[in-house]
Order: structure tokens, then C-alpha cells, then sequence
């Protein structure tokens, strides 16, 4: 692959569908939804399958204004904010358990995901690249995708992209080789994050003053993929 | 205690599943961490025996390690493991202990009472 020469979404057909299968409510928001949202904006559709409801997350606001019982509902809650924020038409809740993605039983998780697929019939599907995204809900998200995919048969298989960001992972797969402008769609890019206040303190992630416009376009305007060749 | 061999805390996971069990789940940063470290947030928690049927489990991880139990309703989790107890046969004794040796969880199955 030639990873000087950065493609984009372009290559998915603007009228397409794309399928988003992530873990955890708020993995879409910092890496994805610009993307999505840029899409939505070119006349896309775009189905977002999120598996669980974070109801194992650890952070609970500071001070605390919920708990385990009342945290399901709460990142629920913010899920369809951020979804709406971005566009997304078909946001769909999986019904999986936190923390558990890994040791769920194959044929119930591959299958969930390989009948969405043969639904939807997505140009695209985005998902974590297995073995490379830190937590093991991530990977073991990606790696189900992967074995959905690999059901079909070769000329019916979407396009995959993954988001990676382990230690290792520019020294084992190289480059993102998909870059996408997404600078023009900021604005639904930073709601998405804002909607999940459970999970992310504002001084914590975006510091004591206020961003300038060019800062948030430094660190929010690309957003990076990998082809997952399979 | 040894440190825990997958391979044979799978085998002895599958050789409980479908059965009526007792379980001891534990995590615990110890009754003294913040009387020795002020900075530090003490916690504990745990249930002993509690019933409980697991339709399927799993051992995954490179250690220390985790383990799922999927009921008919719902799951346990335990992330932490270290050591087995080796020389107990018919109970699964799995816990994780620190770099100081000390026990941070627990995860115990037996088809007797505690």
C-alpha cells in the first residue's frame, strides 16, 4: 500500500450506507463523527450499531452525579444526543454487556453483526482494528466485524476501515492509509463529544480556556483510518 | 497458589457450566490504603455465596487475567487474576494478587457453601 497517497471517503459512493460497529457509547465521537457527519452531509446514510451502554464505565462526573444503576441510562441518554449531533439516521443499541464484548458466545455476536450487514448491504463498514485498539471490548468488536465479513462471499464484502491506537500500532501497521478533511463539520464533531458528560470532563479534555477555532482544527479537523484487508 | 495456566482454568470453567453453584466475587484495595497513603481511595466490595448457573464462561487475556460468566440474565466479570489454587479439586479458587503479594480480587466457585 502506498501510504504517501492519502484517499478519502470520496471513494464510497455519496448515496451509500455505511456501518458503524463500536463497544462503547462515546468511541464514535473523537475519531469518527466528522466522518460521519461528512457523509450525512453529502447525501450518505450512515447506521450506527453500538453494541453496549457503557454501564460499566468508571467515571460518574466529578462530584459523582450518578452511579451503576443509574449510569446505563445516563450514557443511553447521551448516545442519541451525539447521534443526533452527527446526522446519524439509524442508531441502533445492540443490547451487549460492557466489559464482556470478548467472552461473549461467537455465534450470537458474529451473527448480530453478519445479519446487519446482509440488511444493510454497507459500501463501508468502520470498526476498531482487532489486536490494536487497547481495550479488549475494542478489539473484540473489531475482530468479530472481521469474521462477519469474512462469511460473505468475496464479491458481496463491504470496504473495511478501522480506527487503531495502541502503542504499537503505527510501528506494526504502518500509516492510516484514509485521511479525511473533516474540518467543515467541527461543529457537529465537538457536540458529539460534549454529549457524553459522563465520560469526559471538559478541563480534563480540552483544558482551562476555551479552544480557538484554529486549535480545534488542529486537533479535531483529520480524522485517520486503516484499510483492513481481508 | 500457582500462577494461573489457562489452558487448565478453561477446561476446569467448562466442567462447571450448567451447574447450581455457590460463588465468592471480591475486589478489595485493602482496609488500610488510605490510613498509609492518604492519596489513596480505599475500597471493597464482595458477595459470598451467592447462587449462580452460568450458561458459558471464559478465561481470555495474557495475565494477569479476566474472566466472563454469562447467565441466563446477566454476567460476572473479574479482571485481575493471577494465582489458582492447585491443590483444590472440586472448588475453583482464582485470585490476583499485587506485586506485594497482597490479595486484590477474588473470584471462587463451588458447588458447596463456602
Amino acid at each position: 500500500m502506498d501510504n504517501n497517497k492519502k484517499t478519502t471517503f470520496s471513494l464510497i459512493p455519496a448515496d451509500s450506507r455505511i456501518l458503524v460497529v463500536l463497544p462503547h457509547p462515546d468511541d464514535e465521537a473523537f475519531s469518527l463523527s466528522g466522518t460521519l457527519a461528512k457523509h450525512i452531509a453529502g447525501g450518505g446514510q450512515v447506521t450506527y450499531a453500538c453494541l453496549t451502554l457503557g454501564e460499566m464505565g468508571r467515571n460518574m462526573g466529578i462530584p459523582p452525579f450518578t452511579n451503576r444503576i443509574g449510569l446505563p441510562t445516563i450514557r443511553k441518554g447521551e448516545l442519541e444526543k451525539s447521534a443526533q449531533a452527527i446526522g446519524i439516521q439509524d442508531l441502533r443499541m445492540l443490547g451487549f454487556h460492557d466489559k464482556t464484548i470478548e467472552f461473549e458466545v461467537k455465534e450470537v455476536l458474529d451473527g448480530t453483526i453478519y445479519d446487519m450487514i446482509v440488511e444493510l448491504k454497507p459500501a463501508l463498514i468502520v470498526t476498531f482494528s482487532p489486536g490494536y485498539s487497547v481495550h479488549p471490548d475494542h478489539d473484540a468488536t473489531g475482530a468479530a466485524v472481521v469474521r462477519a465479513v469474512e462469511r460473505l462471499p468475496q464479491a458481496e464484502r463491504p470496504l473495511l476501515h478501522t480506527m487503531a491506537f495502541s502503542k504499537n500500532c503505527y510501528a506494526e501497521l504502518g500509516q492510516p492509509d484514509i485521511e479525511n478533511d473533516v474540518s467543515d463539520y467541527l461543529e457537529n464533531k465537538m457536540k458529539s463529544i460534549q454529549a457524553h458528560r459522563s465520560q469526559f470532563q471538559a478541563v480534563e479534555m480540552l483544558g482551562q480556556n476555551p479552544l480557538k477555532d484554529k486549535e480545534i482544527k488542529e486537533r479535531f479537523g483529520k480524522e485517520r483510518f486503516w484499510t483492513h484487508q481481508i | 497458589m500457582l500462577l494461573i495456566e489457562p489452558t487448565l482454568i478453561q477446561q476446569r470453567i467448562d466442567d462447571l457450566q450448567d451447574q447450581d453453584l455457590y460463588i465468592h466475587l471480591e475486589m478489595t484495595t485493602g482496609a488500610y490504603a488510605a490510613h498509609l497513603d492518604s492519596t489513596k481511595h480505599p475500597a471493597a466490595t464482595f458477595i459470598s455465596n451467592a447462587t449462580l448457573r452460568y450458561i458459558h464462561g471464559s478465561i481470555s487475556g495474557e495475565g494477569p487475567y479476566r474472566v466472563g460468566l454469562k447467565t441466563e440474565l446477566g454476567w460476572v466479570y473479574s479482571e485481575g487474576l493471577t494465582h489458582y489454587e492447585e491443590t483444590e479439586q472440586e472448588r475453583l479458587i482464582l485470585a490476583g494478587h499485587d506485586t506485594q503479594g497482597k490479595l486484590v480480587v477474588a473470584l471462587q466457585l463451588s458447588k458447596e457453601p463456602f
